[in-house]
């Protein structure tokens, strides 16, 4: 695991070692601790595992056991715009896995995956309880029903677009400035 | 453990005075707001959203509601509520206007631009516009009412019947509907007498065992000497289910209730939900019903005069689907790894931290105010001697109305399938309905007519389990589901035994060769083996299932095994790698260019006499141009084995 910590994970990571002094030092706290902490920072990087394992004086592997068993803690950074495709049983009975065979092709990372400029990653989850609407995948908050592999690429290219939306305009506000 | 104050010990308590007042108050504020809602003549539009709503738009269609009242300078009323259970309608509202002399009328798919639309021409203009309207909620003369549509009259509705009504968010409107008024009355007579009803009930555990709920709550309380919690799992792990989330986020309360009725049964001060902390919405309601109801003072300390302390929290679980076990649940919620471990002693013995733990299913918990407001003999009029009350489904898949169900135990699959949800679309062929998520089963068409319950399911091999129900038509590969299932749990075995870790490998792998093609004489019999082999290896419920939706579907279609096997043929062409996509020359439109486009790679190129042809070497076979393809040229056939597939010579100058 060689994730490298950003500056902004690292402010976090600070706070919350100030926020940890205040939740008591039980075992029982773990995987609330555990869970507060991805609420903040997203993901676990090495450097948490070891400040709550410290903190609650327990082996980190035992933390590390403990956070690698649940599906909910994640141990790369996610992208900016997390890419969800639902694998539940409606959604795998009406060809979700090729739904995510096509994100994966487009953006060239297998799910579990973050694109290196952290913009997308890609995850696999199970029923995202609107089975009515499968095949299902789900980017940053929007739900995207009845999914087609021809919808990938538009919905990736409208990211893509917007985002370079925003940088032209940032770098107009700043040569305005200038 | 510190011993709690037993100050809480007051169980028999002759201030049945004081509680009648303080809830009398309470329920005569609910009741004097539901009559100032009622009473205020401006229309109501009525918007369900849970996630399922959410995520169809309904967010939009409130938004754009919201907006165009206000542009318009309409006054009307919008009263967010949970899930109808009506899925395939999502996003619905209801619109009451009564003073344009029309009934309630339900419409499905309100996009925004509808609700614009309705918002003009109904609300202002005075026409409803029946062609959008899926019926009235009413009888009435006018216009049909949905009530004689049987994916509504055919339901009994005990544990949803205010999922969809009220508002999730708000205790008032649970408690104008007579809401806590069974904890209410629990709390003037002694415990025993909750108890009573639910053994008299028969209630059995929606969690997926059927277990006697009240043999449950007996045995926790005979351990007098020790302190007691009870909590309720709403972890939901199965990956096509989602009945429970629906619940907490469309009527908290009533699961609210059941826990706390629980928790008086037993003696119990404390209690908690175990909810899955991917449940967002589910984990907010619930909160939120939580504080409500203790500044209510229906929970907390001494409770409404009664003596009794109840302290409730929620705890998030986090998405492991073995952690459901109720063991697991228990270790998990103790910071470990949540591995099952043998039992007894049960956990109504010695649970979580060493106190008696009962841990109930939401559907479980939220029956039991319903059968404390009636009795026990209302209850077992709905369904089987056996399996009294009502069983809900999330009935999804290849189904024309998809959504979650709530019907008496006993009815047939027929009815459920075809009468109440419609059947399967596109004409297509029912294959296999399956139960019970991972730990289920396939039943064939022979099935359609067996009742529903406990005890027949198992009978046929699967399990009420979660009460997912996935409707499967005939272009499902059996060996795919099974597949499927498997890849599930061999994921989420806890790995604990040997059996359940490698075991339910060894059979993925099987199913993996069979699905390409690889598969080999004998495979049968040695998945049949190892099938055995890890239900009788496994401790907890995940390994002692696991191998079921394999020998379901080797029981009732063994010969698509055997066609995988011996022909490498997938008879309903799902298969990837045992099958191809191929366009009829005959049927293809010179010029034509619908499949072109959508092909994510490129796979489609032009014959030499301008139709199309599929490169099957860059096919990933995933069905787009079928789908494109304009229904008066149906000119795309998926077919199995893959060789059989006509070939088609790329012309040599487009080849690069
Ligand atoms: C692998 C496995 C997963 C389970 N998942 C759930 C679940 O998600 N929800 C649930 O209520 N019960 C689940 N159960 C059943 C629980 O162990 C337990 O029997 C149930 O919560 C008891 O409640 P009931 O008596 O109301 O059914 C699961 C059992 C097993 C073996
Ligand atoms: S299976 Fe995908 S939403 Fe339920």
């Amino acid at each position: 695991m060689d994730v490298i910590l950003t500056s902004e994970d690292k402010v976090i990571i600070e706070k919350l070692g100030s926020r940890l002094t205040q939740c008591e030092k039980v075992k029982t706290n773990l995987i609330p601790i555990l869970q507060m902490i991805q609420e903040e920072l997203k993901y676990l990087p090495p450097e948490v595992i070891k400040m709550v394992a410290k903190y609650l004086e327990i082996p980190g592997s035992e933390v590390y056991g403990v956070a690698t068993f649940y599906n909910q803690f994640k141990f790369n950074p996610p992208g900016k715009n997390p890419i969800k495709v639902c694998l539940g049983t409606a959604c795998h009975v009406r060809a979700g896995d090729i739904i995510l065979e096509n994100f994966e092709r487009k953006l060239g990372i297998s799910e579990g995956q973050t694109t290196e400029d952290r913009e997308f990653s890609i995850e696999r989850v199970a029923c995202v309880g609107c089975c009515a609407l499968a095949p299902v995948a789900i980017m940053g908050d929007t739900v995207h029903g009845h999914m087609a592999p021809s919808k990938v690429e538009g919905l990736i290219l409208r990211v893509q677009v917007e985002h370079e939306k925003a940088e032209r305009e940032r770098q107009k506000i700043e040569s305005d400035r200038q | 453990m510190k011993k709690q104050k037993e100050k809480g010990k007051k169980l028999n308590p002759i201030d049945n005075k004081i509680i009648d007042e303080k809830f009398g108050a309470i329920f005569a504020e609910a009741q004097r707001r539901k009559k100032e809602r009622q009473n205020n003549s401006i229309p109501k539009i009525h918007i369900g959203l849970s996630t399922c709503g959410i995520a169809a738009g309904a967010m939009e269609t409130k938004t754009a509601f919201e907006e165009t009242l206000s542009q318009r300078g309409i006054e009307a009323q919008i009263h967010c509520v949970g899930c109808i259970g009506h899925c395939y309608a999502e996003p619905w509202v209801i619109i009451e206007n009564s003073e344009s002399g029309f009934p309630p009328i339900f419409y499905p798919q309100v996009t925004a631009g509808k609700a614009k639309m309705l918002t003009k021409l109904y609300l202002e203009e005075g026409d409803p516009r029946l062609e959008h309207i899926l019926g009235a909620m009413e009888e009435n003369e006018m216009i049909p009412s949905v009530w004689e549509f049987s994916r509504f009259s055919k339901e009994k509705r005990i544990v949803m019947d205010l999922c969809g009504k009220i508002d999730p968010d708000d205790i008032n409107e649970y408690i104008a509907e007579d809401g806590y008024s069974s904890w209410a009355k629990a709390l003037k007579s002694p415990p025993d007498e909750v108890l009573k009803q639910v053994l008299g009930s028969g209630l059995r555990g929606r969690g997926g065992a059927g277990f006697l709920t009240g043999k449950k709550w007996e045995l926790a309380l005979k351990q007098t000497h020790l302190e007691k919690i009870v909590i309720c799992n709403a972890d939901e792990g199965d990956p096509g289910a989602y009945m429970d989330r629906t619940i907490l986020e469309s009527n908290p309360h009533q699961v609210l209730e059941g826990l706390a009725l629980c928790a008086y049964a037993i003696g119990a001060h404390k209690a908690l939900f175990y909810v899955r902390a991917e449940y967002p919405l589910a984990v907010k309601t619930i909160q939120n019903a939580i504080s409500q109801a203790m500044e209510s003072g229906i929970i907390g300390k001494d409770i409404l005069g009664s003596g009794f302390d109840l302290e409730m929290d929620v705890f998030q679980g986090s998405g492991a689907f073995v952690c459901g076990e109720e063991t697991a649940l228990i270790l998990s919620m103790e910071g470990s790894r949540g591995m099952p471990y043998h039992r007894p002693p049960y956990p109504a013995e010695r649970g979580f931290q060493g106190l008696s733990t009962v841990i109930n299913n939401v559907k479980t918990l939220a029956a039991v105010p319903p059968i404390l407001k009636n009795g026990a003999s209302w209850y077992r009029q709905t369904g089987t001697p056996e399996s009294p009350g009502t069983a809900i489904f999330s009935v999804v898949g290849n189904v024309t109305h998809p959504g979650l169900v709530e019907i008496p135990m006993g009815v047939t699959l027929r009815t459920l399938i075809f009468d109440i949800c419609g059947g399967i679309p596109d004409k297509k062929k029912f294959k296999a309905a399956q139960i019970g998520g991972p730990s289920g089963g396939c039943l064939p068409e022979e099935f359609l007519d067996t009742p529903i319950d406990f005890d027949s399911l198992i009978e046929a091999g699967a399990m009420m389990g979660s009460g997912g129900m996935v409707v499967l038509d005939e272009d499902t590969c059996m060996v795919d589901v099974a597949k499927y299932f498997l890849d599930f749990t061999q994921k989420e075995s806890c790995g604990k035994c040997t059996f359940c870790r490698i075991g339910t490998w060894h059979l993925l792998s099987i199913l993996q060769r069979l699905t390409i093609g690889e598969g080999q004489e004998g495979d049968i019999e040695k998945l049949e083996q190892l099938s055995h082999d890890i239900k009788n290896g496994s401790l907890c419920g995940l390994g002692k299932t696991a191998p079921n939706p394999v020998l379901t579907s080797l029981k009732y279609f063994r010969e698509e095994y055997e066609a995988h096997i011996k022909e490498g043929c997938c008879p309903a062409a799902s298969c990837r790698a045992l099958s191809a996509y191929y366009i009829d020359l005959d049927k293809c439109a010179r010029g034509c260019d619908a499949c072109v486009g959508c092909c994510p790679v490129d796979a489609v190129f032009t014959t030499s006499n301008r139709k199309k042809g599929i490169d099957q070497q860059l096919c990933v076979k995933c069905g787009e141009c079928k789908v494109h393809c304009p229904p008066d040229y149906n000119a795309i056939f998926r077919i199995s084995p893959a060789h059989l597939a006509p070939i088609i010579e790329r012309p040599k100058e487009e080849n690069q």
